[in-house]
Parts: C-alpha cells; sequence; structure tokens
C-alpha cells in the first residue's frame, strides 16, 4: 500500500496531472498527455459556457437529466457512447502513429512517439472504453429506444431503475475520462490480469481506475438486462406473441439474459481483485493459496458472452434494415430466432478458448474449441439469411445497407479468422500476437460498430423527426470500412509474422511497410469519426427540409413506424393489438392503417425524477475517493447512495398523468397532418419529397 | 488468406526466423500445414458470401433493377437444409481436425525419447534458461542440437508471462509458483527469435532471446565455451532478477553494456524449484530474501547512468 499522504486529500497533490510529466520531462509524450487533459478541460468549460450562453440548464435537468422514458435515456446512453468513441479512436490512432515510429533495437532505449508506459495506458484505456464505453451504451441505448416501441409498450419495466443504470454507466465513464487528467490508468491491457495488476506490480491508483469503472458501470449494466428482460417478458402489446416480435426484439432478450447471467462474473472478479489491493486478499496471488488463473477463468465466464451482448444486437439491427431496404418480409423467421437463441447459449460454454494456451490438458482445449467454432453455425446461418432477405428483393443502398454489406464482407473473415483460433494447435502461435486484435476488431467493428451506427441512422429519424443526410452517411460508411481495411488487414499479417500484441516496440524492419499502412488505416478512421460527427451537424443544419413527421419514412414493418416523427413521450395513444407478425406492415397492406383510435384514455407515465443523477454523482464521488484513498469522502458517498435509496423507497411516487384531451389533441393533429402529406415512392426516399408518408401501393416489406 | 498474399518476401530471408510460416520443427510444420487446411475448407461456407452479397446487390438495386421482386417469400424448406446442413458438414470436418491436431501437437507429450531437460525462468524482461544436467545456465540464450527432443519446463519469477519460439513450438504461459511445459524438436539448424507475448511492464517489447538450433557437433563446442563461464549462485540471481532488460542486466554484473546474451556455469540444481516454491510460502513479498522475494524488484540497469 502507498503512503497515507493527507486525511483530507488522501494520494492527490498537485504532481498528479499530466503537467508534471510535461514540466519535468518534455517530450513528445508526455506533450501529447498534456494535450488530452487540455481537451478534456476545454471540452468541459465550452460545455458549460455553451450550456449558460444557451440557457440550457435547465431544459438539460428538467427535460433530459430527470427523464424516466427509456427513449430519452436512450439517446443519452447514445450521447455518451459517441463522447466516448470521439477518444477511443483518436487513442486508437495515437496507438498506430506510435507503432509506426516504434522500430529499435535490442539495445537501445525505448523509442517512438510516447513512452512504453503512456502506450500502455493507451491501449488499456482504449480496451476498456471501447468495450465497456462505446459499444455496451451504444447497443443499450438503442435498445431502450427501439425495444418499448417495437413491443407496443410505453415504456421499460422499471422505468426509474433504467435512469440508475444509465447513472451508473456514466458515472464509470466519468472516472475513465477524468483519468486522463487526474492521475494514471492502468496498464493492464482492458483484461486487467493479475498478478501484474496486483498491488505488489501495480502500486497507485491506475489499476483501481479501471476497478471501479467496471464495478460501478457492472451494476448498471447487471440491472439493464432485467429491465430489457422483465420489458420484454411482461410489456409486450396484447396478440404479440413471442413469435411475433421483430428479430430486434428477440436479439435483445438474448442480451437480457445474457446480461443477467455474465455480469454478476465480472463483478465478482472485479470485486475479489479490489479485495486484493485493498485488503490484502490473496485470491489471485499463488502466495497464501490463491491462484491468478482464477481471475482468467472468472473473467472471461463474462468476457466471452460479452462478445456476443455486443454483437447480438446489431445481428437484430441486420434483421431489420435487410428487411426494410430490400422492400420483402424477412427471410427464415423462425431459423434466425433459434440462431440467435443457440448463440447466447453456446457463448456461455466456450470461454475457455482464451486461454488455451496456459497449461489445461489438450482434452479440455479440444472440448472448448470445438464449442467454440459450434458457434461459426448460426452465426453463417444468419448471414444466408440477410442475403436470403435481399434476393429478389428491391434493394435501395442506403447508408444502412452499405454498413450492412461492408458487414457482410468484412465480418466473414473475422469469422474466418475466428475459426483459426478456435483450433488450439493454432492459437498456440497466434494467441497475444496482433493477429488476434486484427480479429477481434474484425467481428467488433463490422458487427457492432456498423450495426449501431447503420442502426442509428435508420432510427434516427423517429426521435428527431428529421432524416440524417444519406450523402454523408454513405460517406462515414465507406471511410469507416476503408478504415478498417487498411488499419487491420496489416495486423493479420503482423500477428503471422510474430508481433505480439500490446508491443511498444519492436526490432524487425520487415514490419515497417505495413506499420505505415496500418497508420493510413487509422488516418482514414480518423476521418471517419470527423464525418460521422459531421453528418449530425449537416442534418441538424438541413433538418427542415429532412423532417419526416409523418413518422415512417422509411416503409417499415414493425410498430414504431406507425407513430410520429418524433415520436411522443407515450409512444402510441392507444396501446395496440397486434394481429401479425410485422403487424405495421400488415395494416399498411389491409389499407387505412393510419385511422384514429375510437376513444382516448389517460396515461400515466413515470414521473421526473433526480434519483438516477444523484446516485450518479455518488457512485463517482465514491469510485474517485477510493481510488485516491480518500476515506472520508468514500463513506460520504457510500452514505449518499444508502441514504437515497431509503429516500426514495421511503415515499408514494404518483405518476405523471397525460390528460386525453391532450393525447388526443397531439393525435389528431399527426393525424391530419399525414391525411395532407404527400406518400413517397421508395424510388424518392432519398429526397425531400420523403415526409414520412410512404406509398402504400408499394409492399411493406 | 489475404493475409499471406501479402507476406514481404524480404520477412522469408532475414534472419532470425520469427514465424511459424517458416517452420524449423515438425510441430511448427504441422501447425501451418494445419492453418492452410483450415482456411482452404472455411472458404466453402465464405466464397458464396464474398461472390453472392456483390451479385444480388447489383441484381436486386430498386433502381434500373428488372430482375423478378417476390416481397412474399421468407421461407424455403430445401434452402433451409442447406443453410443449416453446410456449415454443419464443414465444422463436423473441422472439429475432427482440431481433435487429431490439438492432442497431436500437446505441448506436454514429449515428441520423442530422452529429451534435453531445459528449465525456463520468466524475469521482466528477459528469461533465464537452466541446463540441470549439463550445468550451464544462460540469460536470453537457448541453443539446442538439431534432431533431439527437447523438454522446456516454465515458470516466472515475476507476473505472468507467455514464451513463444514460434519456428519452433507455439507459445506457453509461465505463471509464478506453477510450472507448465513445451516439448519440441528442432529438424534444421537456423536462428529463431523467442519471445514473451504477455505485456508485463514498459519493456515487453525487448524480451527477446535468441533460440540457435545447431548441429550436435557445434552444440558442443557452445557448451563447453559456456562451461568456462562464472557460477550463477543466489547473489548473482537476485541481480538477475532486477528489472532490466538484457544489456541492463549486463551492466548491473559488470559486463559490456551490450544485448548479448550472459552464460553461467554450475547452477545450484534446486534453483528452478526453489523459485516455484517460493510463491507457495505465506503471502508476504518480502518471503525468501535469498532469491530476492516475491514483490517487485527494483529497477535494473540503472548503474551506467
Amino acid at each position: 500500500m502507498t503512503e497515507q499522504t493527507s486525511l483530507i486529500f488522501g494520494n492527490l497533490d498537485w504532481n498528479v496531472t499530466p503537467y508534471t510529466d510535461l514540466l519535468l520531462n518534455p517530450n513528445s509524450s508526455t506533450i501529447i498527455g498534456a494535450g488530452a487533459a487540455t481537451i478534456l478541460v476545454l471540452g468541459a468549460i465550452g460545455a458549460v459556457a455553451l450550456l449558460s450562453w444557451k440557457r440550457w440548464w435547465g431544459p438539460l435537468f428538467r427535460i433530459w437529466l430527470s427523464s424516466a422514458d427509456a427513449k430519452k435515456i436512450g439517446i443519452m446512453y447514445i450521447v455518451l457512447a459517441l463522447i466516448m468513441l470521439a477518444r477511443g479512436v483518436i487513442e486508437g490512432f495515437v496507438m498506430r502513429a506510435h507503432q509506426a515510429t516504434a522500430l529499435g533495437t535490442l539495445a537501445s532505449e525505448e523509442n517512438g512517439l510516447i513512452a512504453p508506459d503512456h502506450f500502455a495506458q493507451l491501449f488499456s484505456t482504449h480496451g476498456t472504453i471501447m468495450i465497456f464505453f462505446v459499444a455496451m451504451p451504444l447497443l443499450i441505448g438503442l435498445i431502450n429506444f427501439v425495444l418499448p416501441q417495437q413491443l407496443g409498450a410505453r415504456d421499460m419495466a422499471f422505468p426509474v431503475l433504467n435512469q440508475v443504470s444509465l447513472g451508473m454507466t456514466a458515472a464509470g465513464a466519468a472516472l475513465v475520462m477524468i483519468s486522463l487528467l487526474i492521475g494514471k490508468f492502468g496498464t493492464g491491457g482492458w483484461t486487467m490480469y493479475p498478478p501484474y495488476t496486483g498491488i505488489d506490480y501495480s502500486l497507485g491508483e491506475g489499476v483501481d481506475y479501471w476497478l471501479w469503472a467496471i464495478a460501478i458501470s457492472g451494476v448498471g449494466s447487471t440491472l439493464t438486462g432485467m429491465n430489457f428482460a422483465v420489458t420484454i417478458f411482461k410489456k409486450r402489446a396484447p396478440g404479440m406473441h413471442f413469435m411475433r416480435m421483430p428479430l430486434f426484439c428477440w436479439t435483445s432478450l438474448c442480451v437480457a439474459i445474457m446480461l443477467i447471467y455474465a455480469m454478476p462474473a465480472l463483478t465478482v472478479s472485479s470485486a475479489m481483485l479490489l479485495l486484493d489491493r485493498y485488503a490484502g486478499f490473496h485470491f489471485f496471488t499463488n502466495a497464501a493459496g490463491g491462484n491468478m488463473m482464477n481471475y482468467a477463468n472468472i473473467f472471461w465466464m463474462f468476457g466471452h458472452p460479452e462478445v456476443y451482448i455486443l454483437i447480438l444486437p446489431a445481428f437484430g439491427v441486420f434483421s431489420e434494415i435487410s428487411s426494410t431496404f430490400s422492400g420483402k418480409k424477412l427471410y427464415g423467421y423462425t431459423s434466425l430466432v433459434i440462431a440467435s437463441m443457440s448463440i447466447a447459449v453456446i457463448s456461455f460454454t466456450v470461454w475457455l478458448h482464451h486461454f488455451f494456451t496456459m497449461g489445461q490438458s489438450s482434452s479440455v482445449n479440444i472440448a472448448f474449441g470445438i464449442a467454440t467454432m459450434i458457434i461459426g453455425v448460426p452465426t453463417g446461418v444468419k448471414i444466408y439469411d440477410w442475403m436470403a432477405t435481399m434476393w429478389r428483393g428491391r434493394i435501395r443502398v442506403t447508408a444502412p445497407i452499405v454498413y450492412l454489406v461492408g458487414f457482410f464482407i468484412l465480418f466473414v473473415i473475422g469469422g474466418l479468422s475466428g475459426i483459426i483460433l478456435a483450433n488450439p494447435s493454432i492459437d498456440y502461435q497466434v494467441h497475444n500476437s496482433t493477429f488476434l486484435v486484427a480479429h477481434f476488431h474484425n467481428v467488433i467493428i463490422p458487427g457492432v460498430l456498423y450495426g449501431m451506427l447503420a442502426g442509428i441512422h435508420y432510427w434516427f429519424p423517429k426521435a428527431f423527426g428529421f432524416r440524417l443526410s444519406e450523402t454523408w452517411g454513405r460517406r462515414t460508411a465507406y471511410l469507416f470500412v476503408g478504415g478498417f481495411l487498411f488499419t487491420f488487414m496489416p495486423l493479420y499479417v503482423l500477428g503471422l509474422m510474430g508481433l505480439p500484441r500490446r508491443s511498444p516496440t519492436f526490432q524487425n524492419p520487415d514490419f515497417m511497410p505495413l506499420m505505415y499502412i496500418a497508420a493510413f488505416g487509422g488516418c482514414l478512421m480518423l476521418c471517419a469519426l470527423t464525418s460521422l460527427f459531421f453528418t449530425f451537424w449537416t442534418s441538424w443544419r438541413n433538418r427542415i427540409q429532412l423532417a419526416v413527421p409523418g413518422g415512417d419514412p422509411w416503409n417499415g414493418s414493425s410498430l414504431e413506424w406507425s407513430s410520429p416523427a418524433p415520436v411522443p413521450e407515450w409512444n402510441f395513444p392507444r396501446i395496440p393489438k397486434v394481429r401479425a407478425r410485422d403487424d405495421w406492415g400488415a395494416t399498411k397492406r389491409a389499407g387505412d392503417p393510419w385511422k384514429a383510435p375510437s376513444s382516448y384514455v389517460d396515461i400515466e407515465m413515470p414521473a421526473n425524477t433526480y434519483f438516477g443523477v444523484i446516485l450518479a454523482a455518488a457512485a463517482f464521488m465514491l469510485g474517485f475517493a477510493m481510488i485516491w484513498h480518500i476515506w472520508w469522502l468514500s463513506i460520504a458517498g457510500l452514505l449518499t447512495i444508502v441514504g437515497s435509496i431509503f429516500w426514495r423507497g421511503m415515499r408514494v411516487i404518483e405518476p405523471h398523468v397525460v390528460p386525453a384531451a391532450q393525447v388526443e389533441r397531439e393525435d389528431r393533429r399527426f393525424r391530419e397532418q399525414v391525411a395532407a402529406l404527400t406518400p413517397v415512392a421508395r424510388i424518392d426516399e432519398e429526397t425531400e419529397r420523403n415526409r414520412g408518408v410512404p406509398d402504400l401501393t408499394e409492399f411493406a416489406g | 488468406m489475404v493475409a499471406l498474399l501479402f507476406l514481404p518476401a524480404a520477412a522469408m530471408a532475414a534472419a532470425p526466423t520469427q514465424s511459424f510460416l517458416q517452420p524449423m520443427s515438425a510441430t511448427a510444420q504441422e501447425q501451418s500445414a494445419h492453418l492452410m487446411r483450415v482456411i482452404a475448407v472455411t472458404m466453402i461456407v465464405i466464397l458464396p458470401v464474398l461472390i453472392g452479397v456483390p451479385l444480388i446487390l447489383w441484381r436486386y438495386r430498386l433502381r434500373g433493377a428488372k430482375a423478378k421482386y417476390t416481397p412474399e417469400w421468407d421461407y424455403s424448406g430445401k434452402l433451409e437444409w442447406v443453410l443449416w446442413g453446410v456449415p454443419v458438414l464443414v465444422i463436423i470436418v473441422l472439429a475432427a481436425w482440431l481433435w487429431s491436431f490439438t492432442s497431436r501437437l500437446d505441448p506436454y507429450e514429449p515428441v520423442g525419447q530422452e529429451p534435453l531437460q531445459v528449465q525456463a525462468i520468466g524475469l521482466d524482461w528477459k528469461w533465464v534458461f537452466i541446463y540441470p544436467e549439463e550445468g550451464i545456465a544462460t540469460v536470453d540464450e537457448l541453443a539446442l542440437p538439431v534432431g533431439r527432443p527437447v523438454e522446456l519446463t516454465l515458470t516466472t519469477d515475476t507476473v505472468m508471462q507467455s514464451m513463444l519460439i514460434a519456428p519452433l513450438t507455439g507459445q506457453i504461459y509461465a505463471m509464478p509458483g506453477m510450472t507448465t511445459k513445451l516439448n519440441f524438436a528442432a529438424t534444421r539448424t537456423g536462428t529463431a527469435e523467442g519471445e514473451n507475448t504477455q505485456f508485463n511492464g514498459d519493456s515487453f517489447g525487448r524480451q527477446k532471446f535468441m533460440v540457435k538450433a545447431l548441429q550436435p557437433g557445434q552444440y558442443a563446442a557452445w557448451l563447453s565455451a559456456v562451461r568456462d563461464a562464472p557460477v550463477l549462485d543466489d547473489a548473482t540471481y537476485r541481480v538477475l532478477r532486477r528489472r532490466s532488460v538484457l544489456a541492463g542486466a549486463r551492466t548491473d554484473l559488470g559486463l559490456s553494456k551490450q544485448a548479448i546474451p550472459i552464460y553461467f556455469s554450475a547452477p545450484d540444481r534446486s534453483l528452478f524449484d526453489r523459485i516455484v516454491a517460493k510463491y507457495q510460502l505465506s503471502g508476504d513479498s518480502s518471503a525468501v530474501p535469498a532469491l530476492g522475494g516475491t514483490g517487485l524488484p527494483p529497477k535494473g540497469g540503472v548503474s551506467s547512468r
């Protein structure tokens, strides 16, 4: 344990910022470190200034942060993810730039753009951010926004718990963010294997930043899983049988169940490592009966299902868009449901493939290797099903379809390298090499990132009332696909040539051409990121021309497309009665889909509350204080958490009631508007003629 | 597959060999052959996607397409059989291979009679090799006679590491307080590079060592040269255990500061076992001071600065 420096400030002092490093030792590494901290500070100041200048503080709290509306919570999740994505992509680029300058000799001192310790922090934060604070919030956000609408529900089963989950995730993300400015992050990679991350070998705050960020956000994700599962089991509209649910709901159900089973393993492994570090336990050191293998074992019980938690929602998105943009029914609905569920179940039986090379017997490796390859079957079936969906369709090559096609081509290559890695005899060679790095980026970027961006593009008009620019959307997609190819294909080759992952330096000059290609790919990824933000900006500027008040800009077939865009808080004026799979498509084919309900009733919605915000602030305070050993503040944080739960639990909270008259007024206005708008044929979907009312003479898919 | 086409020709010629695609042993030979086979068979399910997607996209595009349009078509029993059946068959073939190769290439299985015993200790950031039967030890150099099986027993005296000698054998983790094994035999002479692949701190990228596969005569000469070196005792080991790369360890030992291997004679035959055993004592990181404890060692290789 480090020396306690102060009762009030714990281990904090003025020398923990990167500015001290810069002053003591000015070089490219400390300049980059201090630059990153400065961007964070300026970003925070800029945000505060903007909110004050535009007088947005009130709306921010009243409309957004205190909301228990799943749609708003979903949007906030996605905003959080996009902010973290910006950091993650920039970090990835810096790592590629560093490695392109890192050629050295065995005799030379360290070299390259950044110092080895800095590089190690980068790959650790990059992995942590991308998995836990980009991919997870993106998919949880998208599910939050879409799921209740597709189920024909008004909200999640537990709206306030939903807000708490968001708060916990944001608190974890804030801890990772603040580590840029105050102190250092751990250097053990996103998996943080002990004993390297034990107190003997990693003194100080770095590993604790990771542990508290993961522990806190992990609680949020577990609660989210329960919320999704209960919502799907209990809140489906009448007639919405399981086999009538859109595929996205099915994959959300898989994800929910997996979150419930997988996240606790992560929480447990983090808690055990925390006890090792804070309280002198020996769970993960050999001395006194512990064993470091236990960490790998428990961590990957979470870690492997996590991969499919990330990817299944994207599979749901791809199911929706392949059907909608081909103007066709989804091929093989039952197959896709079975395949999704199989993936969810089998994914819990393969975690040992992450440590084929840790010395277990070959028969164990055989069992887990085969189990791993079996997952390839349902995954392959899904891809063929989507191809069959597009076959004999009328495909509009919109931005989501560009992502889908990029996914098809790249994901099968990622699948191939996965099958290669599933063979223990080959894994003995390529495990821990950049081949592995290329593999998991090859499944996660096309699988998760493309899927989520396609989903955002697809549902954006439903959230904000206007479409995103197709031109810029497609440009972004092309840049992400090209950037991926240039960045990660070289890493496959480098891995086969013997470059280990996480290498701050290497000695083989033959690696250099490929390193330059990968760094160029990193530039393209930066361009893609810029283009993504520009897409939002330029679309917002053209929001009048791109507005789709009719609410059904793609001629969709699931329930969410029956409501206005932006969709009102209560989703539906009356809870729909579901008569078919793809109910909205069936209704449109039957004619007169926008018929007003015969009567309106009062709608009860969850009242706004600051419960989640308070818990998030207290959890951040607790984590930060524990990291810096500020014990009094830790106690204060813990008491705030317990106290506010107690306080909320003791009160009777009245729902917020939307009067029937208001619902009727808004709903009638929407229906009049739809009647007044000119329907658009699919061929004109990208033009300004698309106001969200499709031409019903065309098949609705 | 795409990757392999781009392997620079220079990489093939350059020494030392660093990839299992330039095998120096039967093990690496089989591993690279297995890689190619897996790629070939998996193509059965991948090529239809790579070829079919662009075709579908072109033929059924909304603008200008004259192809057939069947919006209600959403199921075909025959197609289902193909979609599920072909991947299942491919996986059955792959699984059978996986089974046979994984058992055959199990690194714990000896590859021949009377293997040469070598013990490897991972340190931050170098490897100590002890030849208990030959009475020698080296830092960052592993010499082997071609044709003779080798049984390498590994541990570390620091955090978890993973040793990979790609042209000869796959990697296996080394962990404090535990031992793991690699069995292999060189089939041709040459120099391979070995490395640690599990990140363990700042100088991780320089934790490399040379593996020399020698003719038996050359190997005997190498052995007798190493036997002339100073003795590896506990005090010397404590210096080695400091956190330093090879050149740093050499300065700490009063040798020239170059990245060339260090040789020792007559190591204590129980050294390896005592290093494994010290992690099985108490939870105190200062246990077994004679061997430098089990906690974070001091930073070495600084005396020359």
